[in-house]
C-alpha cells in the first residue's frame, strides 16, 4: 500500500504550519523526516494519520482518497517522543488495547501480546504498570503497543529523543530488526543528520514547514539540492561563506583562492555561495588540494577522540571537525584547511550548482 | 534537646484538639451541668442528647437532607465539571480564556448575594423546599471550582494519549471513559472533595431555599432555643455528628488530596 500526499498543506489561522507538499511513500519503505524542531515534523505526522485534517490537499492510501476517513477507521500507529502509554492499565492491556477495540478472540490477543513482548523483553513486565517501568521500558510498551496490530503505517516521531545515550543506541539497532518483515510504510522523525544516515532508507528534509528534499538518505546527504536541505542534514551547522569566481579561480575573502577545477570551469563569473561540511575542515593537511585558510579561534570541544573547533574569519562563523585531540587557545590565530573538492557551490537563490557529475561525498 | 521535642507538637494538637473535646464533652452532658458548673468531664454523663437526635425526625432527617443534596450536587458538580473542564484544556476556542476566567468570578461573589434572586426564581418554579433547589443552587460555586481543578488535573495529561488512543482505535467516549477518567482519577476526587466540603459547609443558600422538607442539618442546629428553653447538649451532640461525615471523606481521599496537591493546581 502506498501513501500519497497530494499537495496537501496545513494552516491554523494565518499562521502556515505545513506548505503544500507532494510526498509518495512506498509499502516496505523506511522513510526519516529529518528537521529541527518546529520545523513541522509532528504536523506532518498527523496530517499521514488522519489526526489532523488538512486544510488544502488530499491523503491518498492504498489508491483510495482517505483525507476525510476518521484516524480510528485508518490502520496506522504511532510513537510519541513522550513515553505514551495509558496508566491505569498494565503492560499487557497496554499492548492488547487495539487489539481489544478491533474485537481480536482473546487466545489470539494473549498470542499476539506474548509474541510481541518477547520481541521487545517486555514478558517479565506485563502484569506491571506503566509507571513502573523504566524510560526505555516504557517506550518498549509504547512501540510493542504500535507494532501489534500489523498497521500499514507506523508513524515513529523521535521514540528514541527522550532516552538516555545507552538506550538510545540499544534501541536503535533494534528498529531495523523490527520491520524488517512488515511490509508497512515507516516514518520516523528526527533531528539528528546521524541518526538519518545511520537508518538509511529514503529522507525528506523540512524546514519551516517544507519539504525541501526527498530521496533517499545517502543520495540526499551527497547531492542535496539547496542549500537548505544540506544546512538541515549537516551536524555540526554546514560551513557557508560567499565566494567569488573570477576566470578560472574561486576567490574567498580576498586573498584566499583556489583553482575553480573542471567541474566549475564554465560557470559564469559571479557571485556565489560556498558550503563544507565541518569534518571537510581540518586542522591537519589532508591532501595537496586542501586550501590553508587563517581564523580566529572561539571555542574548542574535545569529546575524547574528536576536537570541534569553532573559529571566525572575517566574523563569519566556521566550524570544524576532526579526529584526535587539537587543542587551540582561545582568541588565538589558527590555519585550518579546507577540502575543497568535497565542497558545495549555491548560487544567489541556494539552490545547488551542479555542472558535473557528482563526486563521492 | 531531645528531651524537649516532642513538647511543640504535643501543645499544639492539644490547642488544635481543645474546641472538638469541648464539643464532645458538652454533647455527654446535661445543658444544666453545661450552663451550671465548669467541668472537664461529664459529671452526669449521658447518651440522652444522641438518642433524641436519631429519635427525633426534626432532627435526623437535617442529615439524611444534608446528605441528600450534598451528594446530588457533588455528582452532579463534577459530572458538568468533566466535559467543561476536557473542552478547555484540549481545544483553543474564541474566548475561552474569558470564559475560563468569567466561571472564577462566580465564586467571588458571597453566597448571601444570590439568596435572594434564587429565593424569587425557586418559589416561582415551584422548586422551593427541595434537595434539587439547594443542590442547583451549590453548583453555581462547585462547577467553577471542579472545572478549574479538573483542568489542571486534564493539562498535565499529554494530549498525545488522547492522540494514541485514537490510532489505536478507541471512539472519543471509550477513551474519555476507559482512558481519560481513570486517568485523572486523583483531580476527580480532589473536586469531588472540594464540592463535598463547600456543600456541606454552606449555610445560607441552604437556609434560606428551604423550610421544613429539605431543610439541613446546619439550619436545625442554628435553632439555638426551642419551646423547652436551651439545649445546649443536644446541640453539642449534633455538632459531633456533623463533623463525622466531613472526617470521612477527608479519611478516603486523602491520599488523593496529597497527591492532588503535588501534581494539580489545588
Amino acid at each position: 500500500m502506498t501513501l500519497e500526499l497530494k499537495s496537501i498543506g496545513k494552516s491554523v489561522g494565518a499562521e502556515v504550519h505545513i506548505h503544500p507538499t507532494d510526498l509518495t511513500l512506498e509499502a516496505g519503505s523506511f522513510n526519516i523526516l529529518l528537521g529541527t524542531t518546529l520545523a513541522g515534523k509532528t504536523t506532518l505526522m498527523q496530517l499521514m494519520a488522519g489526526i489532523e485534517r488538512p486544510t488544502s490537499g488530499e491523503v491518498w492510501f492504498g489508491g483510495q482518497n482517505v483525507t476525510g476517513v476518521a484516524v480510528q477507521k485508518r490502520n496506522v500507529s504511532m510513537v510519541y517522543q513522550q513515553f505514551i502509554n495509558y496508566p491505569n492499565y498494565s503492560v499487557f492491556e497496554n499492548i492488547a488495547s487495539p487489539l481489544r477495540v478491533a474485537r481480536l478472540p482473546a487466545a489470539e490477543i494473549k498470542k499476539r501480546v506474548g509474541d510481541m513482548a518477547e520481541l521487545l523483553k517486555l514478558s517479565a513486565m506485563l502484569d506491571r504498570r506503566p509507571s513502573e517501568l523504566s524510560g526505555g521500558q516504557q517506550q518498549r510498551t509504547a512501540l510493542a503497543r504500535a507494532l501489534v496490530k500489523d498497521s500499514d503505517l507506523v508513524l515513529l516521531d523521535e521514540p528514541l529523543a527522550n532516552l538516555d545515550f545507552k538506550l538510545r543506541e540499544e534501541l536503535r539497532d533494534e528498529l531495523p530488526r523490527l520491520f524488517s518483515d512488515r511490509n508497512c510504510i515507516v516514518v520516523y522523525a528526527t533531528t539528528e543528520p546521524t541518526e538519518a544516515l545511520l537508518f538509511g532508507g529514503n529522507t525528506a528534509t523540512l524546514m519551516e514547514g517544507r519539504v525541501t528534499q526527498f530521496g533517499p538518505t545517502g543520495d540526499l546527504y551527497r547531492q542535496p539540492n539547496d542549500l537548505v536541505s544540506a544546512r538541515v542534514f549537516s551536524d555540526p551547522p554546514m560551513n557557508v561563506a560567499p565566494v567569488r569566481k573570477t576566470g578560472s579561480e574561486i576567490v574567498f575573502g580576498g586573498d584566499v583562492r583556489w583553482p575553480a577545477g573542471e567541474r566549475f570551469q564554465s560557470l559564469a563569473d559571479g557571485e556565489y555561495l560556498f558550503g563544507v561540511r565541518p569534518h571537510h575542515v581540518t586542522p591537519m593537511r589532508k591532501s595537496d588540494a586542501a586550501v590553508p585558510v587563517e581564523g580566529r579561534v572561539l571555542v574548542t570541544e574535545l569529546s575524547g577522540s574528536e576536537s570541534v573547533v569553532h573559529f571566525e574569519i572575517n566574523d563569519i562563523p566556521w566550524v570544524s571537525q576532526s579526529h584526535g585531540i587539537h587543542a587551540f587557545d582561545v582568541g588565538a590565530s589558527a590555519t585550518l584547511y579546507l577540502d575543497i573538492t568535497e565542497a558545495f557551490y549555491f548560487d544567489g537563490e541556494g539552490r545547488r550548482i551542479t555542472t558535473a557529475a557528482p563526486q563521492g561525498h | 534537646m531531645k528531651r524537649v521535642s516532642w513538647i511543640v507538637p504535643t501543645l499544639y494538637i492539644i490547642l488544635l484538639m481543645l474546641p472538638i473535646y469541648w464539643l464532645l464533652n458538652m454533647s455527654f452532658k446535661t445543658t444544666n451541668e453545661i450552663l451550671g458548673a465548669f467541668t472537664l468531664w461529664p459529671r452526669d454523663f449521658t447518651f440522652e442528647n444522641y438518642v433524641t437526635i436519631f429519635t427525633d425526625p426534626t432532627w435526623y432527617m437535617g442529615y439524611v437532607n444534608s446528605l441528600l443534596y450534598v451528594s446530588f450536587n457533588t455528582v452532579l458538580s463534577v459530572a458538568v465539571a468533566l466535559p467543561a473542564a476536557y473542552a478547555f484544556s484540549r481545544y483553543r476556542f474564541i474566548g475561552d480564556k474569558h470564559l475560563f476566567f468569567w466561571l472564577l468570578t462566580n465564586r467571588m461573589a458571597p453566597p448571601a448575594v444570590f439568596a435572594l434572586p434564587f429565593f424569587q426564581l425557586y418559589s416561582a418554579v415551584g422548586l422551593f423546599d427541595t434537595h434539587i433547589a439547594v443542590a442547583l443552587a451549590h453548583t453555581l460555586f462547585n462547577i467553577p471550582l471542579a472545572v478549574w481543578i479538573l483542568e489542571g488535573f486534564m493539562s498535565g495529561v499529554p494530549k498525545e494519549l488522547d492522540e494514541t488512543a485514537y490510532v489505536d482505535g478507541h471512539s472519543f467516549w471509550g477513551f474519555f471513559l476507559k482512558i481519560f477518567i481513570p486517568t485523572i482519577a486523583a483531580g476527580i476526587g480532589v473536586a469531588m472533595f472540594f464540592c463535598f466540603m463547600f456543600s456541606w459547609v454552606e449555610l445560607l443558600l441552604a437556609k434560606t431555599l428551604t423550610a421544613v422538607d429539605a431543610k439541613p442539618i446546619s439550619a436545625t442546629m442554628t435553632r439555638t432555643a426551642s419551646t423547652s428553653g436551651y439545649e445546649l447538649g443536644l446541640l453539642a451532640a449534633a455538632g459531633t455528628l456533623t463533623i463525622i461525615p466531613g472526617a470521612f471523606v477527608i479519611y478516603f481521599v486523602r491520599n488523593y488530596i496529597a497527591k492532588g496537591f503535588a501534581l494539580g493546581r489545588v
